[in-house]
């Protein structure tokens, strides 16, 4: 068999064996990938989308270094008991600023992408700090952890700034307020005209309970309850995509 | 010293003071951990440099003693014992977490033992920590010995080796701190990726440069397998990783993809860590020990052929599988279905060419249990290859996604042929590299057989069970067409499964534990190899 024959091109040259390869494992990547970044539908723009507030960030970023999403999904997928346990699906918008994306991949515990002002946050400090103490069959870990540890947050304006490098659009004014933004949001007393103005929707409170104290807890609390809630789907347009 | 040498030492040395640098400016406190740590192992590399330069007094290490090939082993040694190490590591920390998910209470509410912590550190202990020790030993010694030739380098292979565990040593300890990306099988932040990219880097330059002195025209078949892993490897974890850190004296970074570009490019990193980590790397190790220890001839040349270009081809493209009914466009999850059912084809190819070796030789597995291992785990590969492509089908991955189903699947092919393989492998191997003739005791090695089998058994029936079950309640409908169950009822009922799936991992660790006590036997007391005849006999008068 003459092709059989040829084979040994590759088994006798190390480097046309290693570009043999290097060729036919890129094809695959390069078709599935590249056109993401071009397509309308994954590029679409949704009325309500706006980067995370500065606490919202600070929350997300507990939450990732928690390992969280290991067991919470955070994609409702269109079937009739998804939408109906979850909400509205998610839609690939809902997740543009997200780095990285916390979809998931196993759901030991319920998906979390519209879990926003489901739950009040009293329940929401009461299920992380001992989640049996409201759930008795939950199997999740407990956090008593968050309530007591200052949110560390010096850095935060260095972190957006990272992320607008990437394309996520703070603004200066954005960045320069950010550490008043985000003690404001945990102050419903203090000045928080700025904040809303800036990042439509948030929800100044605060979230932990204990208004002396900025805590992991009221970071993380104000990013599960605004999971999912900034898209209105009483108006969102879904041909407003379609090519 | 010798230029590498000397171009180690200053590498370190520049190294060295970057970490003594960073671990003093450090913006939060694990990377000032790190930094100690990379300043530690920075220091202490310097020095086995000097203290080996010195030992060796001039002398290089002969490529040719006797016109028979003075093979490197002490890499191979190193990464040997490093892989059993990490894989009872690895095994322990999964049984921890499996018994958490039972009972709830082990995660004792400090930030270090709750299960999204341990979870990262279980996996890449046993697929980077295991797997990888597993795969750098396999590799060196069967580069080597194929190719006839003694791996170059006096510092690089020590470097490639050495410097792999210090990147699980960085990676490991930050999962426990909670420096993650979050994304799966790829955890560890920037400054870990950088280094593991340059031992990576060193990895190909031994790996090729051995080939180059190769004494055999042909570069043999397991070869091909290791340099596909290690070069997609390459590719995937750099285009994956890509990240900006926030400072370059602080752990956080962000990855520069974002939502569904990010979801495409980590579960094409993802099913391809599988792919090429977990797989083409592992059936490297088949196709070299599998006709070593059964004294056969692969069965099919061509066969192996199209089984490599085919699966390396074709498994690239079974990424979006992993994201059916996403945010993901239709279309491209229904090509990573199409080619992940393909794939299966290939899979099967290598199945029947590592099985069929046996050919002539079937009577060995009833008394070789090594044997044994190495072709139970071909036989594991094939079912996990066919339950891949099944549950990569849309209507099935509906009921399967986000289920245990998924767990079970993985653990068929972890435990049952990586497991398997690299048992096999390394039973086969260290009597080899020590001048030993066998293992210590194959009665242990039996033990160790039948006793992780029944393992494995009950880990993927347990899964398999909940998986569905779950699948099934969380669609379940009432007459009146309400959700007849709410989450939390799935949850509990998944509390026996996860009971029944720490009993498997149990056993597994038990059939390991007692591998450990054979290998150190083996090492320590087994029955060396005869000298070889043309070294002892006398020269004729």
């Amino acid at each position: 068999m003459s092709l059989m024959q040829k084979h040994v091109v590759f088994e006798r040259n190390s480097i046309v064996l290693l570009i043999g390869i290097l060729i036919v494992v890129a094809i695959g990547g390069l078709v599935e990938i590249v056109p993401l970044f071009y397509l309308k539908s994954t590029i679409e723009t949704v009325t309500g989308m706006r980067p995370y507030s500065p606490l919202e960030l600070a929350g997300r970023n507990i939450f990732i270094r928690e390992g969280c999403y290991l067991c919470h999904s955070q994609m409702i997928r269109p079937m009739r008991d998804e939408i109906e346990r979850y909400g509205h699906f998610s839609l690939a918008a809902e997740s543009q600023y997200d780095h990285p994306f916390q979809w998931g991949s196993k759901r030991t515990g319920p998906d979390l992408a519209r879990v926003g002002g489901k739950y009040s946050d009293d329940w929401h400090v009461a299920h992380l700090v001992d989640p049996r103490s409201v759930v008795p069959a939950s199997v999740m870990p407990a956090y008593p952890f968050l309530k007591e540890t200052p949110l560390k947050a010096a850095l935060i304006a260095d972190d957006m700034k990272t992320l607008r490098l990437q394309g996520v659009p703070y603004t200066d004014e954005d960045i320069a307020n950010a550490e008043a933004d985000l003690k404001a949001q945990v102050n419903p007393d203090g000045m928080t005209e700025g904040l809303v103005a800036r990042y439509p929707k948030t929800v100044v409170r605060d979230f932990d309970g204990n208004p002396n104290k900025l805590t992991e807890m009221d970071a993380l609390v104000a990013y599960l309850q605004m999971l999912g809630t900034l898209v209105d789907f009483s108006t969102y347009d879904d041909k407003a995509n379609l090519r | 010293m010798s230029l590498e040498e000397t171009a180690y030492s200053v590498f370190l040395g520049l190294l060295f003071l970057y970490c003594v640098l960073a671990a003093g400016k450090a913006v939060d406190p694990v990377f000032a951990f790190h930094a100690t740590i990379g300043a530690i192992a920075s220091a202490a590399g310097i020095f086995l440099i000097v203290r080996s330069y010195i030992d060796r007094d001039g002398r290089v290490e002969p490529a040719e003693i006797n016109g028979k090939p003075n093979y490197n082993l002490g890499p191979v040694k190193f990464a040997s014992i490093a892989a059993m190490f990490w894989g009872i590591a690895g095994f322990s920390v999964g049984i921890w977490i499996a018994l958490e998910l039972a009972y709830p209470a082990l995660n004792l509410g400090l930030p270090w033992t709750t299960f999204g912590r341990l979870r990262p550190l279980h996996t890449s202990a046993v697929i980077f920590a295991f797997g990888g020790n597993v795969l750098l030993a396999t590799s060196f010694y069967v580069v080597q010995r194929t190719s006839r030739a003694r791996m170059p380098g006096l510092v690089t292979p020590w470097v490639v080796i050495l410097g792999y565990n210090v990147f699980i040593v960085i990676a490991g300890t930050g999962y426990l701190l909670g420096v993650t990306q979050s994304k799966e099988y790829a955890e560890p932040e920037w400054y870990a990726d950088l280094w593991l990219t340059i031992v990576w880097v060193a990895y190909l330059l031994v790996f090729l440069a051995t080939l180059w002195r190769r004494k055999e025209p042909h570069i043999y078949v397991a070869n091909w397998f290791y340099l596909a892993f290690i070069v997609t490897i390459a590719m995937l974890h750099i285009i994956n990783n890509a990240a900006v850190p926030v400072s370059v004296f602080g752990s956080k970074s962000y990855v520069v993809w974002s939502g569904v570009q990010d979801a495409m490019v980590q579960w094409w990193y993802g099913h391809n860590a599988v792919g090429f980590f977990l797989t083409a790397g592992f059936l490297a190790i088949m196709y070299y020990f599998v006709p070593k220890r059964a004294n056969r001839p692969v069965y099919s040349y061509r066969l192996s052929i199209i089984h490599f270009w085919a699966l390396i081809f074709l498994y690239i493209w079974a990424g979006p599988h992993h994201l059916h009914y996403t945010a993901l466009p239709e279309w491209a999850s229904t090509l990573g279905m199409v080619f992940s059912v393909m794939l299966w084809m290939p899979s099967w190819g290598g199945m029947i060419n590592g099985l069929m070796t046996l050919s002539g030789a079937w009577d060995k597995l009833r008394t070789d249990p090594v044997l044994r291992l190495l072709v139970v785990s071909v036989a594991f590969y094939g079912m996990s290859t066919f339950e891949g492509p099944l549950m990569s089908v849309k209507a099935v991955n509906s009921l399967s996604h986000y289920t245990d189903w998924t767990i079970g699947h993985v653990h068929s092919g972890a435990l049952g042929w990586v497991g398997y393989v690299s048992f096999g492998a390394l039973y086969c191997m260290v009597p080899w590299i020590y001048g030993k003739r066998d293992v210590y005791s194959l009665k242990l090695v039996d033990w160790h057989f039948w006793i992780s089998t029944l393992g494995i058994v009950l880990y993927i029936t347990s899964m398999w069970v909940s998986g569905i079950m779950q699948g099934l309640m969380w669609r379940a409908y009432t007459e009146l067409g309400f959700l007849q169950y709410s989450f939390v009822e799935t949850v509990e009922a998944m509390h026996p499964y996860y009971v029944i799936r720490a009993l498997g991992g149990i056993l597994f660790l038990t059939g390991a534990v007692i591998m450990a006590v054979n290998l150190y036997l083996t090492i320590r007391h087994g029955e060396s190899e005869k000298p070889a005849a043309d070294v002892a006999l006398a020269p004729a008068e």
